[in-house]
């Protein structure tokens, strides 16, 4: 048995027959190849599956594909601008050695992209406390903390400059 | 000369793909008619196996294979291996036990693998997979580590009574207890190193595939040496032969010493790709991580320092139990051994010293190196003792570590077990650590917060290390299966860019970057026009891989010699081109200049020269592309000193880290930026060991620990900002001065932390302090205090 789900994906519609139980993460990873968007824990705690559904972080691997049904969702692949830029944090992520293994950045950058949408003047404790459903080994946050700060001030002078 | 050499914080050339999600780790990688594997594991810590019905398995939708223990036995495939072989102190070799790809009449951990299923699709194989019915005999099972050897314990393998591998020992036990008989004060303590679960983010997977037309198979597997996994498949377990494996390990998304045993999974993806003659994939979701990857540290410890009337250590004598689980994995030998008891001399001038660790099965998951691999369980003795000595005879601990440090002066100091450090400034470590963290103003912090009704400690970790690892003919006379050099390869295109294939592997280190920056300082080559190829068995020429810390001083020095002798070939092709005495040429910031002239060929132009050799000398090979392996003198001796501050909370337990400071001393630095980030991330993974993490069985055997729900793993708000700075005393001994940053962190927080806590609450007290725990000592110190 299978159901049919459309949805848009970075900005492209898309239209697949999947089995119900099909988790979001394994539609983008296995039915669109999207791979950037990971899967580090079978329990929701890890992060590296952090997708925008209609605008909002979501964890890709505790939502049903089927029920991203008329969504639009944004993964890793679609955050850019273009293919030669980087949205600024990433940017942000590069310049403070905010990444390491690479393997919770797709997750993590998604997550804090989302945290500025929310509050585009974190103070380091706000960042550090949206960030709790993100897990890194490698980086001990530090530089991770450091990244996203630095890509608020970024977005906040593009603001700033747009206006 | 580019500004993108050596001490240049450039950003990451390998961040670009992992930023916009085109990282490819083993998982994104799918073959052409690919399968799926699911394994069957075992719920139980030890049973016999009546019987394996894999009837209704095999029925299943999708299922193309249902695979067992016998199977693998009737293609005379063998068990895998520890690539270490250590005696015990009566001279008998250790005892090893069975280490089957899938278990063969009895299983011996929750998690064991029994049986796998192969199917078209991952679903179909993990339904089938739980169709495959078991008659399982469960016996009692033997998990503790204390109490593994005593009579009466269940039994693990049969090759081992009581559940010993191994009694090792090292140092002059007659010296040592004479220390005892002299000492003026002796200090005891009791060690409890919890038992982690390593968790980097990428779970373990693997790709086997068989190609029956070359007749070759290739993996794709999550490693962290490649090269090695080549080697023990094929020379030990039995599948194909060398030149017959292809192993690519693609993007790794952390190792943390995990991904450098030889699993079954990897295993069996290879064997059964033949059986059903198309690629099978397994991806190990995290149940499965916490279950069959390498556990880390356990080990149950007492401790005696003996110490004079000044102060001044005289002996230190330890006896541990070390649980290696059920099996012995790779690297599980010489992790409690060697990369352990020779550590024990610390920083200090310790005459005599005196190790015995007995080494025992239990029926749970196989323990294995992870970051810092047997130095961090020394550097919690040895940093644990020398802050309750302190203590006991009321000496400042900075003041009591500075008085029984090895001087700058004693380099080349030879401690007695075994090691000889190279070089080292303890002294400005210490000062230039004391100096960031404030320490002379603690105690007005401390009354701050006893106003405030809270409880404030501080607590020093000067910890060293041995990395690099390792000189072939001294690990091999100690019982290492392999040597461990490493090499590198330099090619020159024709337009003078560069190639360079290193043995190393990088999974989150950044040897993409450094090594780049090695060759821009040694060649004159932009770190943008080169490229560092690793991790794949095909292209790169054998190397032993990334453990240790060992990239940068052993894979990077190996670079160096290549470097060095394509500048000795561009020597003679510019000597002809410039009409010059070979003897009269300079080479410097990527030019061959003629000696107080301006003629000069830059070395792109000697590349070119030599692909298109029209005027070129006559005895010489074209082309511009040199290998070298390089085999360490000694070991690199990185060393620090790192202070934690803490405050706790007496009515909760709840303790907050409110200062964590780190100064180390890795010799030279390549890029600083990376090397802060090595720190941050060791030091988050001490602390989470010390204050958070801890891998729990109960008495039965079973895992209690097995998902992110139950383990604590640390968060960002678990921690402030981290205070790191360098000294820098050069490696004596390597073309770099290079030591090693890796695992320094891990190494040097857990007693740093621990030292803090049991500072703030009074009272001794094991990991990890977990606000329960914590509370708990403090109400146990209560009603002492009450009868004071």
């Amino acid at each position: 048995m299978a159901v049919s789900v459309s949805l848009t994906v970075n900005g492209k519609s898309v239209s697949r027959e999947v089995e119900p139980r099909t988790l979001l993460v394994e539609f983008l990873r296995e039915d669109l190849g999207l791979t950037g968007t990971h899967v580090g824990c079978d329990t929701s705690q890890c992060g590296a599956c952090v997708v925008h559904v209609d605008g909002k972080s979501v964890k890709a691997c505790t939502m049903l594909a089927a029920r991203a049904e008329g969504a639009s969702v944004l993964t890793i692949e679609g955050l850019a601008p273009s293919p030669e830029d980087l949205h600024p944090m990433q940017a942000a992520f590069r310049d403070n050695h905010g990444l390491q293994c690479g393997f919770c950045t797709p997750g993590m950058i998604m997550s804090a992209v989302d945290l500025l949408q929310h509050n585009a003047d974190p103070s380091e404790q706000d960042v550090r406390e949206w960030l709790e459903g993100n897990i890194c080994r490698c980086t001990g946050y530090h530089n991770i903390v450091k990244a996203v700060l630095d890509a608020a001030g970024r977005m906040r002078g593009q603001q700033q400059a747009a206006e | 000369m580019a500004d993108d050499g050596i001490g240049a914080s450039i950003t990451r050339k390998e961040d670009r793909r992992f930023l916009v999600g085109r990282g490819t780790y083993t998982d994104d990688i799918n073959r052409p008619h690919q399968t799926y594997a699911a394994f069957v594991r075992s719920p139980h810590a030890h049973a016999g196996i009546r019987g394996i019905d894999t009837s209704a398995a095999e029925n299943a939708p999708g299922v193309l294979a249902v695979l067992t223990g016998k199977d693998l036995a009737d293609d005379g495939i063998g068990d895998l291996i520890c690539g270490w072989l250590i005696h015990s102190r009566d001279g008998e070799p250790m005892k090893v036990g069975e280490y089957a790809v899938l278990a063969k009449d009895t299983v011996r951990f929750v998690g064991h693998h029994v049986a796998v299923v192969v199917a078209e699709t991952l679903i179909e194989a993990r339904d089938a997979a739980e169709l495959v019915d078991v008659d399982y005999d469960v016996r009692p099972a033997c998990v503790a580590t204390a109490t593994a050897t005593a009579d009466g314990q269940p039994q693990v393998h049969p090759e081992a009574p009581n559940n010993r591998a191994f009694d090792w020992e090292l140092g002059d036990k007659a010296a040592t207890d004479a220390a005892f008989e002299n000492a003026h004060h002796v200090t005891k303590i009791d060690i409890v190193n919890n038992r982690l679960i390593p968790n980097a983010m990428e779970p373990r997977a693997a790709i086997g595939e068989y190609d029956f037309g070359t007749e070759d198979y290739t993996l794709y597997t999550t490693s962290q040496n490649p090269h090695v996994a080549r080697l023990v498949l094929t020379a030990f377990v039995g599948i194909g032969a060398e030149h017959n494996l292809r192993v690519i390990a693609p993007d790794v998304g952390g190792g943390f010493g995990s991904k450098i045993n030889i699993y079954p999974e990897e295993t069996v993806c290879l064997w059964a790709s033949k059986k059903v003659s198309r690629p099978v994939k397994w991806t190990g979701d995290r149940s499965e991580a916490f279950m069959a990857d390498t556990h880390g540290r356990d080990h149950v410890t007492t401790a005696e320092l003996a110490l004079d009337a000044d102060g001044k250590m005289l002996g230190l004598r330890v006896h541990s139990y070390a649980n290696i689980g059920a099996h012995l994995a790779l690297f599980a030998s010489v992790t409690p051994t060697y990369l352990h008891g020779t550590l024990f001399s610390g920083q200090y001038v310790l005459p005599a010293i005196y190790i015995n660790l007995e080494a025992v099965y239990t029926h749970t998951a196989p323990v294995d190196a992870y970051r810092g691999a047997g130095r961090p369980e020394t550097a919690y003795i040895v940093e644990r003792i020398a802050e309750v000595a302190a203590r006991e005879l009321g000496m400042d601990p900075a003041e009591f570590r500075r008085r029984n440090f090895i001087q700058p002066d004693q380099f080349p100091y030879q401690t007695p077990v075994a090691l000889t450090y190279d070089t080292g400034d303890y002294p400005t470590i210490l000062d230039r650590a004391l100096a960031m963290s404030d320490y002379d103003s603690f105690p007005q912090r401390r009354a701050e917060s006893e106003a405030n009704g809270k409880l404030r400690g501080i607590g020093l970790s000067c910890y060293i290390e041995a990395c690099g690892i390792a000189p072939s003919a001294v690990v091999g006379s100690l019982g290492a299966g392999v040597g461990l050099w490493e090499s590198a390869k330099i090619r020159f295109n024709a337009t003078g860019n560069v190639l360079v294939y290193t043995g190393a592997h990088s999974h989150g280190q950044g040897h993409e970057t450094t090594f780049a920056q090695v060759i821009s300082s040694h060649l004159g080559i932009p770190v943008d026009h080169v490229e560092i190829v690793h991790g794949d068995t095909e292209k790169t020429q054998m190397g032993m891989g990334t453990y240790g810390s060992r990239s940068l001083a052993v894979g990077g020095s190996a670079i160096v010699k290549a470097a060095d002798k394509i500048v000795a070939k561009g020597t003679k092709i510019a000597a002809h081109l410039l009409e010059a005495s070979e003897a009269d040429i300079e080479f410097k910031d990527g030019a061959f200049t003629v000696a107080g002239t301006d003629r000069s060929k830059t070395i792109q132009e000697i590349a070119f020269a030599a692909y298109v050799p029209h005027n070129y000398p006559e005895d010489l090979e074209p082309g511009l592309e040199e290998s070298a392996f390089y085999d360490p003198a000694n070991f690199t001796y990185p060393a620090g000193t790192h202070i934690c501050e803490v405050e706790v909370d007496p009515e909760t337990g709840v303790v907050e880290i409110v200062n964590f400071t780190a100064v180390d001393d890795f010799g030279t630095v390549v890029n600083p930026m990376i090397v802060e980030g090595q720190v941050h991330g060791g030091i988050a993974q001490g602390v989470g060991q010390a204050m958070m993490e801890n891998c729990v069985y109960d008495e039965d055997g079973a895992l209690i620990t097995g998902s992110y729900m139950d383990y604590c793993m640390p968060r960002a708000q678990d921690f402030p900002g981290f205070k790191v700075a360098t000294t820098e005393t050069p490696c004596p001994h390597n073309p770099l001065g290079v030591k090693g940053c890796g695992e320094a962190g891990a190494i040097a927080a857990p007693p740093a932390v621990m030292n803090a806590i049991t500072d703030a609450i009074g009272t001794d007290m094991q990991m990890p302090a977990t606000p329960l725990r914590v509370w708990q000592a403090l109400q146990a110190k209560a009603p002492a205090m009450a009868a004071e």
